[in-house]
């Protein structure tokens, strides 16, 4: 099991360091002259190559690549063009509060979409089954600022039930806090609701095809033992690995999410970034993204590992 | 001669690649490959005769028709926008701007006094135009490193499969806007972009249907002949894969309308003034909070049922093909 890790961790490295690469080259290769793009294109030649080179992007791609590496590995991310600030200052609030957000989002659709893909698998077939498994499928392929709009004018302007804004006054308690962000959750939920509840449909449904399953019913077991013991135990476990690989989709909703409700998280970083071609903070935001989903992905491996005793013994011997 | 070596070479390539988990992809969840089963049972059958009965079969499908007929009309809309749309969709009358939907605006006025109608209707030209030609570019593209992935197997695959890996690790939204930016937008680029990201996305799926295949009789018959790579790949292979590639075209033609629609939104896809729902949404949901719900409502209406059309078309290829 612990050579199974090392394996899954180096080639997680691995991983980052192609990321790394593709961000670098479309961060830094692809835009071209950096200089130019801050000052525009009415700038004198000589302005352009002073403020390039005191960015440091006149010399080989190389060298700057391996500046921003080791950069990074020192906890340095660069300095943003537009603020002349580090650019850490701004990107570790941001993603805590995406984090918040994304919290929020993950409490509401992990437990609604669990039991819905569970209900729908015990009633196969019936109305209830397919009610459940087409809304889903259908609100999952409804982009995000798209359910958003419709939620704000159905629950913030209609029913004036929440807020508008994501953002809290400032100093407001926790509870307050929680209330502002539940309506930018919403669209998230949305989207992941559909993918998670068909796994755990799935799921569901292969263990109650299974052999163990007709054995616990004939030798007489509850209905209710039968599931909670004997269907539940296996169906949920894949159901965590498509929990872990959503936070990708969570975060690129993120970055529509936040922008629809001028949210301060990562996403509006990046969007803003993107923007005013703030290239050094844009690229961190996009490594810290990777990085986020590389690593959930890694502990959803760990903990699948971990609970499924299959593999956990087998790797064991 | 070459091929004995390449066999060899595949004999001993690692078999780790297998075991990469494609659960991040959504479509990938929902999408088996095809089977060998279904592709043995279609040589006693002619093809044209398959191809006639899948057709009865989704024109029987109540979830094509409405896709299908849903579909046609923003087609319409794309190709006639500018005869259909009541009123000039760029340039309003300044002076009746926020007017809600009457029965003369049908769907109200905008901030700047532009019929919003008329723009939602013209608006499905740029998306119309974008999304089928990168999905094209990006299928095909993708079938061709997917086969000779699955294919060649070895030391190709391994390269392919983490680059895949890494890009796969951000979601397909922020890599396409990553390199919207860097390249600056326009529609080309949205083009070109999106059709490198989805071409990764489906070579994945694409190599594991060749995976299955090559393991087949006639391929080994066909390696037999002396029949060069390129040509197993493409004459003996492509046809027997042709289901899940149709399913993925379909299937990625709706996340490509999401992916244009969202970059559009975030401000990188198509310029202003021309219509388009994406950036409409973006510019009018800062009057939301004033009332102004149609100017935003609509566009994001447009959006929802092109996407859900193509998801119901795709879904009932799939159904046709695959089960």
């Amino acid at each position: 099991m612990t050579g199974y890790l090392l394996k899954r961790l180096g080639l997680m490295l691995l991983t980052l360091v192609l990321l790394s690469l593709i961000i670098f080259f479309a961060g830094q290769v692809l835009p071209g002259d950096p200089g130019r793009a801050i000052l525009g294109p009415f700038a004198a030649n000589s302005a352009v190559q002073s403020l390039d080179h005191s960015l440091g992007v006149d010399r080989p791609l190389l060298v700057q690549y391996w500046t921003w590496v080791t950069g990074i590995l020192h906890g340095d991310l660069g300095t943003s063009y537009q603020y002349r600030a580090p650019v850490s200052s701004f990107l570790f609030p941001a993603l805590g509060r995406s984090l918040k957000l994304a919290a929020v989002a993950f409490v509401i659709v992990v437990p609604l979409s669990i039991v819905a893909g569970v209900v729908a698998a015990l009633n196969r077939g019936r109305p209830t089954d397919r009610i459940i498994s087409v809304t889903g499928l259908s609100l999952s392929t409804v982009p995000e600022f798209v359910s958003g709009v419709v939620l704000i004018v159905v629950l913030g302007i209609g029913l004036k039930v929440l807020p508008v804004t994501a953002s809290a006054p400032a100093g407001s308690s926790i509870p307050i806090q929680i209330k502002y962000l539940i309506l930018p959750a919403i669209p998230l939920v949305l989207i992941l609701f559909g993918y998670i509840m068909r796994m755990a449909r799935a799921g569901t449904i292969e263990s109650l095809d299974s052999d163990y399953v007709r054995t616990a019913t004939l030798k007489g077991l509850p209905r209710q033992v039968v599931i909670r013991r004997h269907v539940l135990r296996n169906s949920l476990l894949p159901t965590i690995t498509v929990i872990a690989t959503q936070t990708g989709y969570l975060i690129g909703g993120l970055v529509i999410v936040e922008t629809l409700f001028n949210y301060p998280g990562i996403g509006r970083l990046i969007v803003t970034a993107a923007a005013d071609k703030d290239f050094p903070m844009l690229e961190a935001g996009v490594l810290a993204i990777g990085i986020v989903y590389l690593v959930a992905t890694f502990i959803a491996d760990l903990l699948y590992t971990v609970l499924n005793p299959r593999i956990r013994l087998q790797r064991a011997e | 001669m070459a091929d004995e070596e390449r066999r060899d070479a595949v004999a001993a390539a690692p078999m780790s690649l297998d075991s990469a988990p494609a659960l991040h992809d959504p479509a990938a969840i929902g999408l088996p490959p095809a089977t060998a089963g279904e592709t043995a049972g279609a040589l006693d059958v002619s093809a044209g005769r398959i191809r006639r009965e899948h057709l009865r079969q989704l024109v029987r499908s109540t979830a094509f028709i409405v896709g299908a007929v849903l579909f046609l009309w923003w087609v319409v809309c794309a190709i006639f926008g500018n005869v259909l749309s009541p009123y000039n969709p760029v340039n309003g009358n300044l002076v009746q701007f926020n007017l809600p939907p009457s029965a003369a605006h049908w769907f109200g006025t905008d901030s700047l006094g532009r019929d919003v109608y008329s723009r939602v209707l013209v608006g499905a030209r740029d998306i119309l135009i974008i999304a089928p030609l990168a999905t094209l570019l990006g299928t095909a593209l993708g079938t061709a490193i997917g086969l000779v992935q699955g294919y060649f197997r070895g030391a190709v695959d391994n390269v392919v499969g983490r680059l895949v890996d890494a890009v796969l690790a951000l979601p397909v939204v922020i890599v396409a806007f990553l390199f919207v930016v860097a390249l600056g937008p326009s529609t080309l680029t949205l083009i070109i972009v999106i059709g490198f990201v989805f071409a990764l996305l489906i070579a994945r799926t694409v190599r594991t249907a060749v995976l299955q295949e090559r393991e087949l009789d006639y391929i080994a018959a066909a390696r037999l002949r002396n029949e060069s790579g390129a040509h197993i790949m493409f004459v003996e292979i492509l046809p027997n894969v042709f289901g899940p590639v149709l399913v993925e075209f379909t299937v990625r033609l709706g996340y490509a309308i999401f992916t244009v629609a969202t970059l559009s939104f975030l401000g990188f896809g198509v310029r202003p003034p021309t219509p388009d729902w994406g950036a409409d949404i973006a510019s009018s949901s800062q009057y939301l909070a004033a009332g102004y719900w149609w100017e935003t409502l609509f566009p994001a209406l447009a959006i929802a049922s092109l996407v859900i059309a193509v998801n119901l078309i795709a879904d009932s290829i799939e159904a046709v093909l695959i089960r």
